[in-house]
């Protein structure tokens, strides 16, 4: 039962309330760097270990958080695995702190992260909050990189800078600028309504046929 | 309709039924545009045959595959796809790889018509938003332009047309440049009677300025298309390079080069004045031709682009719902205040 | 759900807030230091070797480079500049005899700003290299000014008297002149005038040619840019 309850809290993230592609949130960081599957894939990862981490720790103290400055707690929580986050990739990998530029220091601001941490970690053990958090953020890097992936492929011809139909392929620009974000992100909601539409239809006709059995 | 009892007929308003229906008017805009697609033909051969006949199986696919066999939005009948794709192909190079037309036409009718609700129900005009999103998407080969070929050369097909999907050209062929670019980029000016008559490069539909305007006088002739959206677009262009060129003769070009080059005309009659995305009231059509013209000369003389008609009517199509709103007549009996 | 206990209480006093909020605070200031002393050292060298290897790219034969800070009318090879203070790197060869300078310059592009380091010898009056640094341009048309060899490679041995040229494709007949990309006129057009801009700021701070400042003994090559 434990093991399930856990289970369900992460698969919730992942596909059933997936932070992007159901609740729609964080679309700041989604649609500006999501022109390559690397971006995509290291913004993914700042935002999945700030989640984590504050998830974490604000589970751990909600107790003695008291709730008129838990807002502020929460921020200075989260704003201090950001900054850790933002030198480590500046150390590690400069090219893509580059690319990423100003949206390492938004995830502060993204919905998302405040939003878990006010509706669950500060309400919920951490065990929970921890699988919570993970399958919020794995919810939210699988969206990304979906994204990433998509548009690098049709803009760039590649994927993770490998070249994948060789020297003729005609690049789609668009999908490289802004817009291809905007383009790419309809489609994929567009799918996902439609999935989850034609999924209830089904539904409904099972329950009417079963109705009809009885 | 089928009548169950024919002693009974029930019919809903309107009960006057005038001539005038969709399809009726979406043919005549496709005869008026015959004389400019033979013409294309004539000067691009087989190619512009190509382009055109992609970009409409483009829009007719996406008509037929986004079709929910619902009566409100759909328009599968009405031979609107087909015009879209039509005045989508008039506006694209020549050499333009084939497969790229056939998208250009798939997503000129889905992301321009069919997402917003079906025919009467969208914002922007598919056609050029098809044209934007290529243009956004294959800057090079939407900006590649074949030397004319001077005529009657029916069977030649460039060698870009025939390329792969999702390929590039391969060939580097022969280029040159249009009218307005070579202004822009190298301050030459084109002799007029070669834009009026299409001995110039360009995209397939903008080669012949005077075909173009005898299938304008056609539309009107048979009150298709509302006169005072392209008048006052060709009107206040004319006017604005009048006011350039008496500055300087020799930087801007003469009105006359304004109006025959680059899509204006084609801009101008048949897509600005598409009845769904421009202003009903004739005060609203007055205002949106003279915003056209206005964004088509900024943009042609000030901006990096050497040709604007498509963005200027784009951005105009955002503007419609609002100048229909403050160009609301008032109600009979009503104070001026009271709007 | 303690934070719905707490609610029924009368509440914590206000030192309490105070106090965490402070103790939260606290903790986030030194883990913020922490992080920043332990990657200061990798962040700074990392910048230092993206500049050199820029030099070198746009000056040929260089192994050695010093900032040359403009301060009081001439240029003074320190590695201490202020905000409001501009700098160029001198170049030298392998002897420590003085190459070129790379001249960092900056103007608006098609989309957005774009910096480029361009390499300049005073005794040739010649652009040796270009580099972009930061460009916005057009995937596909406008980033030709970086990724096509052929246009980055025509600044070399270019030269720069009194201006640079951007003509035509192809028709490229004086040693002053350049051939623009085509389809990306604007881009390459904005490349050449950035050059010019800065070589007419620039031209009248540099010393006469035989006058460049040496290169300073003792020279500590990890150091570069400051922060």
């Amino acid at each position: 039962m434990k093991k399930n309850e856990s289970y369900e809290e992460f698969i919730k993230g992942i596909w059933r309330d997936n932070p992007v592609f159901v609740q729609v949130l964080g679309m700041c960081p989604m649609l500006a760097v999501t022109n390559s599957a690397i971006n995509a894939i290291a913004m993914g990862m700042a935002t999945f270990f700030v989640l984590v981490g504050s998830s974490f720790l604000v589970s751990s103290f909600r107790s003695w958080i008291p709730k008129q400055v838990r807002i502020s707690c929460f921020i200075i929580i989260i704003a201090t695995f950001v900054t850790v986050a933002d030198y480590t990739l500046l150390a590690l990998v400069p090219k893509v702190h580059k690319e990423l530029g100003a949206f390492i220091p938004l995830i502060v601001a993204n919905c998302m992260i405040l939003g878990r941490q006010e509706a669950f970690s500060s309400r919920y053990p951490v065990r929970l909050a921890v699988m919570d958090a993970i399958g919020m953020a794995g919810g939210f890097l699988l969206a990304l990189f979906s994204l990433g992936a998509i548009r690098e492929i049709l803009g760039d011809g590649a994927l993770f800078g490998f070249d994948l139909f060789g020297e003729n392929f005609e690049p789609w620009v668009i999908m490289i600028l802004p817009p291809g974000g905007f383009l790419t992100l309809g489609v994929i909601l567009l799918f996902f309504n439609w999935f989850r539409f034609k999924k209830d239809e089904f539904l409904a006709e099972v329950a009417a046929a079963e109705r009809g059995g009885n | 309709m089928k009548n169950k009892d024919p002693d009974l007929l029930l019919f809903h308003a309107p009960l006057l039924r005038q001539g005038m229906t969709t399809p009726k008017a979406m043919r005549d805009v496709l005869y008026a545009l015959l004389p400019a697609t033979g013409a294309s033909v004539w000067f691009f051969g087989l190619s512009a045959v190509l382009v055109l006949g992609a970009c409409i199986a483009g829009a007719v696919l996406a008509e037929w595959f986004f079709d929910n066999g619902q009566p409100r939005g759909a328009s599968l009948g009405d031979a609107s796809g087909v015009l879209t794709g039509l005045l989508l192909g008039l506006t694209l190079p020549p050499g333009l790889p084939m497969w790229m037309a056939l998208l250009g036409g798939f997503v000129g009718i889905s992301l321009g018509k069919v997402i917003w609700g079906g025919l009467g129900h969208n914002l922007f005009n598919p056609a050029l938003l098809g044209r934007a999103f290529l243009l956004a998407t294959f800057p090079i080969a939407m900006t590649t332009w074949v030397p004319h070929g001077g005529g009657g050369e029916l069977t030649g097909v460039y060698a870009s047309n025939l390329a792969l999907p999702f390929m590039q050209t391969g060939v580097d062929g022969v280029t040159a440049a249009t009218p307005l670019g070579m202004l822009k980029f190298d301050q030459e000016v084109t002799p007029l009677t070669h834009l009026m008559f299409g001995k110039i490069s360009g995209s397939l539909g903008e080669t012949s300025g005077v075909l173009l305007l005898l299938g304008g006088i056609y539309l009107w002739l048979r009150r298709d298309l509302d006169w005072r959206i392209p008048v006052s677009i060709l009107l206040t262009v004319m006017l604005f390079s009048s006011v350039l060129s008496l500055i300087d003769a020799a930087r801007f070009p003469s009105p006359l080069f304004s109006v025959f080059s680059g899509g204006l005309l084609l801009g101008a009659i048949y897509m600005a004045t598409d009845p769904v995305t421009s202003p009903v009231t004739p005060r609203g059509a007055w205002i949106f031709g003279i915003g056209v013209g206005v964004l088509v000369m900024l943009i042609r003389v000030f901006g990096g682009l050497p040709e604007g008609v498509m963005y200027a009517i784009l951005l105009m199509n955002a503007a419609t719902p609002l100048i229909d709103r403050y160009t609301q007549p008032r109600v009979f009996g009503r104070g001026a205040d009271s709007s | 759900m303690n934070l719905g206990a707490q609610m029924n209480t009368d509440g914590p006093g206000s030192l309490r807030l105070v106090m965490t909020l402070a103790i939260a605070g606290l903790i986030s200031g030194i883990a913020i230091i922490g992080i920043y002393e332990s990657t200061l050292p990798t962040i700074t060298a990392n910048k230092a070797r993206e500049l050199r290897e820029a030099v070198f790219k746009v000056l040929p034969g260089v192994s050695e480079m010093q900032q040359l800070v403009y301060r009081d009318g001439q240029l003074i090879p320190t590695e201490e500049r202020r905000k409001d203070e501009q700098a160029v790197y001198g170049g030298y060869d392998r002897e420590g005899d003085f190459v070129g300078y790379a001249i960092p310059a900056a103007g608006p592009g098609f989309q957005d700003t774009i910096g480029l380091l361009y390499g300049y010898t005073p005794q040739r009056k010649q652009v040796l290299g270009m580099e972009v640094l930061e460009s916005r341009e057009t995937p596909g048309l406008g980033d030709k000014i970086y990724k096509d060899a052929d246009f980055v490679g025509s600044f070399s041995q270019l030269s720069i008297d009194p201006n640079i040229i951007a003509v035509k494709k192809g028709t490229k007949s004086r040693p002053n002149e350049i051939d623009a990309i085509t389809g990306a006129t604007i881009s390459s057009k904005a490349v050449v005038r950035i050059i010019n801009e800065a070589h007419v700021e620039w031209s009248v701070r540099l010393p006469l040619p035989g006058a460049e400042p040496p290169l300073r003994e003792a020279e500590n090559a990890s150091a570069g840019d400051s922060p």
